[in-house]
């Protein structure tokens, strides 16, 4: 069991506030069982949906980080995935569209003490929210994002996405869509986020492996979960699905393991010019050629060059984590510097008001 | 040098009175000192001159000298504008007096003109007879081609209706800075410095403080800083020797009560204001901002506070700004957003948010000239109705204006207090002028500010009768709901912009519960009302006819105006708001008791529109939004024409 140590909040009113509700409660409660994590609300997601699987296994894998349910708060955007907060037994806010990583942002700036999870969909992070999202991963405040990605618009009933492929036809794009969709991936990659991962729904062991190393990530996390939506864009990955074609075409991401997929090993990736990759066919290449995933190198060059090797129609996915990488988080640094300001003595007031220059007439 | 020699004092629009003493001076010649109550100054440059720095340095002389004083800031939204040119004068005004003023002065006595453009931009203001001190070295034939003068006013006799005293500023700050060291182009920036030097003597202030300033700024260049107090004690020297001036003027001190003052502005009073509030309700604050003219200087301000946990977060965007600090005050910090009108657009779904979780907020509204991006660097009044109803669905938000600078410091620990004990988002709206604008400020003692500590208490007990927590139950009385942050053990709850079930705050479509929720939101706002004051009616006699009422930065000027009016005998109430919502309890009351009501306003007629619809109450607007405050002077000839004529009064197209 991993278990991440929070720290305390700095001396104050919700230092105790916290102090009176452990007294009344006892010491603060971390072992947890999925039940414990789950809500009187009834689950309003259709008969079906990829959600309910997500749900399933956060729920499952939270207890595992031995985080009390008070200290960790879940805050979503609006769509389909973002009514997950309601699901969950701890604290949460279902926010606004596309804000919630910057509501996250304050949150966790403010209360470094805290276990903070954004979740949000396609629409949600990558069109109304890209602004917020991007910057969130540049500055590596410690939060952690799931973006369910369905590749459409489930809760306006089927408009198109920011990830929908190119042609999708849908009830605003009756001829098919004509925009390039964002590869999530490439679009943290090229933010500079310190840490990105991709996962599938249904594999429960790949989720939860891919959200244990996001969980213990000191920054922001991303991961980007395919999740099916079975009324609008029913079987958007079946090809990765299907255990006939699946293993064909998804590449497992494993640290220190050479890139060797597919039926039998037939398939694996090796460096090509201009600091590309490319598949090659295993029996092909000699084994010193085959890529050996590092997801630790700090030049994001190479993260962003596996995110590339799949195409629209999600041939040669890779799966797992593309980057981790130590950088300093937002939330320490700032604290530093309010430690640092501190050294010189704790702020005066009356000092503060009454500045540089004054006079004073007597009476 | 031209033109005669200012012997008398100068003429003047704002009923100033001079007493001549004479006296003399080092070197045998007879200088004269007159005794004035009050001066209007303004500088006039480039906006490179360094203007906005020379008015400010003044300001600080004349405050620490005992005077009162008000200030104005004017400058151009371009950093530099083509130098030499129109839209790149940049001008600073400054009225100051051995009694209370409320208004940097309708007009100046004094206009110090850097360059051509500026006496172009800004003659026209000074009356006739005033003080009109230019640098003869910058009226080229060049400079004043640039701006359109065919011949040189210093020499075409077009300047004769004032005392002009003509001074090569330019040139006699490059002789004082000769052996300094610094190349001419150095050595020429001080010549602002020079100006002040001269400026300081002719009013007999003192020059310490400028030292110590101009040592401190330019403690990593100490040859900048002895250059600038070389240039600064040489225009000092040239008014004490020059026959040019053979009259300096006293101002003394104003009697003020007993305390200990220093000078501040409204953003800075503003982010004190906001620091405060978070000491005394024991909470860190946490700002989240975007840079915005002209409510940038907060933010640079607030930023500067860590020691005091103080944190800050330059945005990305101003909704980003706003949904750091509601994101914060989810955590239980006080949030704090600041910005000016176009941000307010942005941010309103976030306050809609705050609404709905009914979380506390403060958002404070520098308010410039506007639709759109508008006049940057411009103070207006117009975005009150937007603080009130910008937002989709009902969404009350309590509104509230500071009236001075110094009071910016009173209206920011009056929003926390509101934000924190009702659990909402409130409208803070300063403006420009405000802003920018300085006055003298009697310090307050910390411990005398008021205790929020009990606002800021958060549920740490389950309150249901069922040992659960209920997020939305209410306390009775302000209506507030329980305020539980998150790391509180047993109290975890979601909340959201979905409507809320009363008491669960589970999400609801029930229409009687959505009826029931928007009525309480709006009867929680409402019922502020009774935590604030009964309105404040300014009326000496008691027996006022005619009311003026107003809201914000206008305040001196309506004062001012009122005094005027009462100094002529006339009876006049004034009635200045610092709740715009709820309104005093008794306003409707109160407006009811006048024969007439007029509301002076830097927009089209905002507030007349809420007190007119709220009280049926034939408020007459008076409007301007010349992106400058009002003239006191104009305002006393609109009350004054509603009092003696009984009629409504003038209005600039204002909807009647």
């Amino acid at each position: 069991m991993t278990t991440i140590d929070l720290g305390m909040p700095a001396e104050g009113p919700i230092a105790d506030a916290i102090a009176a509700s452990v007294e009344s409660h006892g010491e603060k409660q971390t072992a947890l069982k999925a039940k414990d994590l789950k809500t009187d609300q009834e689950v309003r997601w259709c008969p079906g949906c990829g959600d309910y699987v997500i749900l399933n296994a956060v729920q499952s894998f939270l207890p595992s980080l031995g985080i009390a349910r008070e200290d960790m708060v879940i805050v979503s955007g609006i769509g389909c995935s973002s009514r997950f907060p309601y699901y969950m037994n701890t604290y949460g806010m279902h926010s606004i569209h596309g804000r919630a990583p910057a509501i996250a942002t304050g949150l966790a700036a403010s209360r470094p003490d805290l276990s903070v999870w954004v979740v949000t969909g396609d629409g949600d992070a990558l069109s109304i929210g890209g602004n917020h999202l991007i910057h969130a991963l540049r500055r590596n405040v410690n939060m952690t994002i799931l973006l369910f990605n369905n590749r459409i618009y489930g809760l306006t009933k089927g408009q198109y996405s920011p990830t929908s492929e190119v042609g999708k036809v849908t009830k605003s794009t009756p001829m098919g869509s004509l925009d390039h969709p964002f590869n999530p991936v490439s679009l943290a990659l090229g933010a500079d986020a310190t840490f990105v991962g991709r996962a599938m729904d249904s594999d429960r062991k790949g989720l939860t492996e891919v959200l244990r190393q996001a969980a213990e990530h000191q920054g922001t996390a991303l991961v980007e979960i395919y999740q099916n939506c079975n009324i609008f864009n029913d079987g958007a990955f079946d090809l990765l699905k299907d255990s006939s074609t699946g293993p064909m075409w998804t590449i497992p991401l494993e640290h220190g393991k050479p890139l060797v997929f597919g039926p039998d090993g037939a398939s694996c990736v090796v460096r090509e010019d201009f600091g590309g990759l490319r598949i090659a066919e295993t029996n092909q290449v000699d084994a010193s050629e085959i890529v050996v995933h590092d997801a630790t190198r700090e030049d994001p060059s190479y993260a962003f060059a596996l995110s590339r090797l799949s195409s629209q129609d999600l041939r040669y996915t890779p799966m797992g984590v593309f980057r981790s990488v130590r950088k300093p988080s937002y939330e320490q640094m700032m604290a530093e510097q309010l430690h640092e300001a501190r050294l010189q003595g704790p702020g005066d007031l009356d000092e503060l008001l009454a500045g540089g220059d004054t006079w004073t007439v007597s009476s | 040098m031209t033109g005669p020699n200012p012997t008398v004092a100068p003429s003047d629009p704002n009923g100033a009175l001079a007493t001549t003493v004479s006296s003399s001076a080092p070197g045998g010649l007879v200088k004269s000192v007159v005794e004035l109550d009050r001066v209007v100054i303004r500088l006039a440059g480039d906006s490179g001159d360094g203007m906005q720095l020379t008015g400010n340095r003044f300001t600080s002389e004349t405050a620490s000298f005992g005077n009162d004083l008000k200030t104005l800031p004017n400058f151009p939204a371009e950093i530099r504008a083509p130098t030499g040119t129109l839209p790149g004068v940049s001008s600073f005004q400054l009225q100051f007096a051995d009694h209370d003023v409320m208004t940097p002065g309708d007009a100046p006595d004094v206009l110090v003109a850097m360059n051509p453009a500026a006496l172009k931009a800004n003659l026209a203001e000074l009356p006739g007879g005033g003080l009109l001190i230019v640098d003869s070295d910058e009226f080229t034939p060049r400079n004043l081609a640039k701006v359109g003068y065919a011949t040189n006013p210093l020499e075409d006799g077009s300047l004769e209706g004032w005392q002009t005293v003509s001074v090569p500023l330019t040139s006699m700050t490059l002789d004082a800075l000769a052996d300094s060291g610094l190349g001419k182009k150095e050595a020429e920036r001080s010549k602002n410095m020079f100006t002040l030097g001269l400026l300081s003597w002719m009013y007999h202030r003192p020059t310490e403080g400028t030292i110590r300033f101009l040592e401190r700024t330019f403690r990593r260049k100490p040859e900048i800083a002895a250059a600038n107090i070389a240039a600064f004690r040489a225009g000092y020297n040239y008014g004490d020797t020059t026959e040019a001036f053979a009259v300096s003027y006293e101002i003394k001190p104003a009697p003020m009560q007993p305390g200990r003052y220093r000078n501040i502005s409204g953003n800075q009073a503003l982010a004190l204001g906001l620091v405060a509030a978070g000491q005394r309700a024991g909470l860190p604050v946490f700002l989240g901002a975007y840079p915005i003219t002209p409510a940038s200087d907060i933010l640079h301000e607030l930023s500067r506070h860590k020691a005091f946990g103080v944190r800050t977060f330059q945005a990305e965007d101003e909704i980003a700004g706003i949904g750091a600090a509601l994101g914060a005050s989810f955590g239980g910090a006080l949030g704090i957003t600041t910005t000016s009108g176009p941000g307010v657009a942005l941010k309103g779904e976030t306050i809609g948010l705050a609404v709905m979780t009914e979380l506390p907020l403060v958002i404070v509204d520098v308010q410039r000239g506007g639709p759109s991006t508008g006049l940057p660097t411009k103070t207006e009044q117009s975005d009150l109705l937007q603080a009130m109803f910008g937002r989709n669905g009902e969404a009350p938000v309590p509104v509230i204006a500071p009236r001075s600078p110094g009071d910016c410091f009173d209206a920011a620990v009056e929003a926390t207090r509101i934000a924190l004990t009702y659990r909402t988002p409130v409208m803070l709206l300063s403006d420009g002028y405000l802003a920018n604008g300085a006055e003298p400020w009697a310090i307050p003692d910390a411990a005398s500010l008021p205790d929020l500590s009990g606002a800021a208490g958060f549920a740490t007990e389950p309150n249901g009768e069922d040992g659960e927590f209920l997020p939305y139950l209410r306390d009775p009385e302000t209506l507030a709901r329980a305020w539980a942050i998150p790391g509180t053990a047993g109290m975890q709850h979601r909340i959201g912009g979905l409507e809320k079930a009363d008491r669960t705050g589970n999400i609801s479509y029930d229409p009687a519960n959505h009826d029931f929720m928007t009525r309480t939101r709006q009867a929680k706002i409402d019922g502020i009302a009774a935590s604030i004051p009964p309105t404040d009616v300014e009326d000496p006699d008691g027996d006022a006819r005619v009311a003026v009422i107003g809201w914000g930065s206008t305040y001196g000027p309506i004062g001012a105006a009122c005094r005027r009016i009462r100094t002529s005998g006339r009876k006049v109430a004034q009635i200045h708001l610092r709740h715009i919502n709820p309104f005093p309890a008794d306003l409707g009351e109160v407006l009811a008791r006048y024969d007439r009501v007029i509301c002076p306003e830097m927009n089209l007629g905002q507030l007349a529109l809420l007190l007119r619809a709220k009280f049926l109450v034939d408020v007459q607007s008076h409007t301007q939004v010349r992106g400058m405050p009002f003239r006191s002077a104009e305002l006393a000839a609109v009350i004054q024409d509603a009092i003696d004529t009984g009629k409504p009064a003038a209005v600039n197209g204002a909807p009647q």
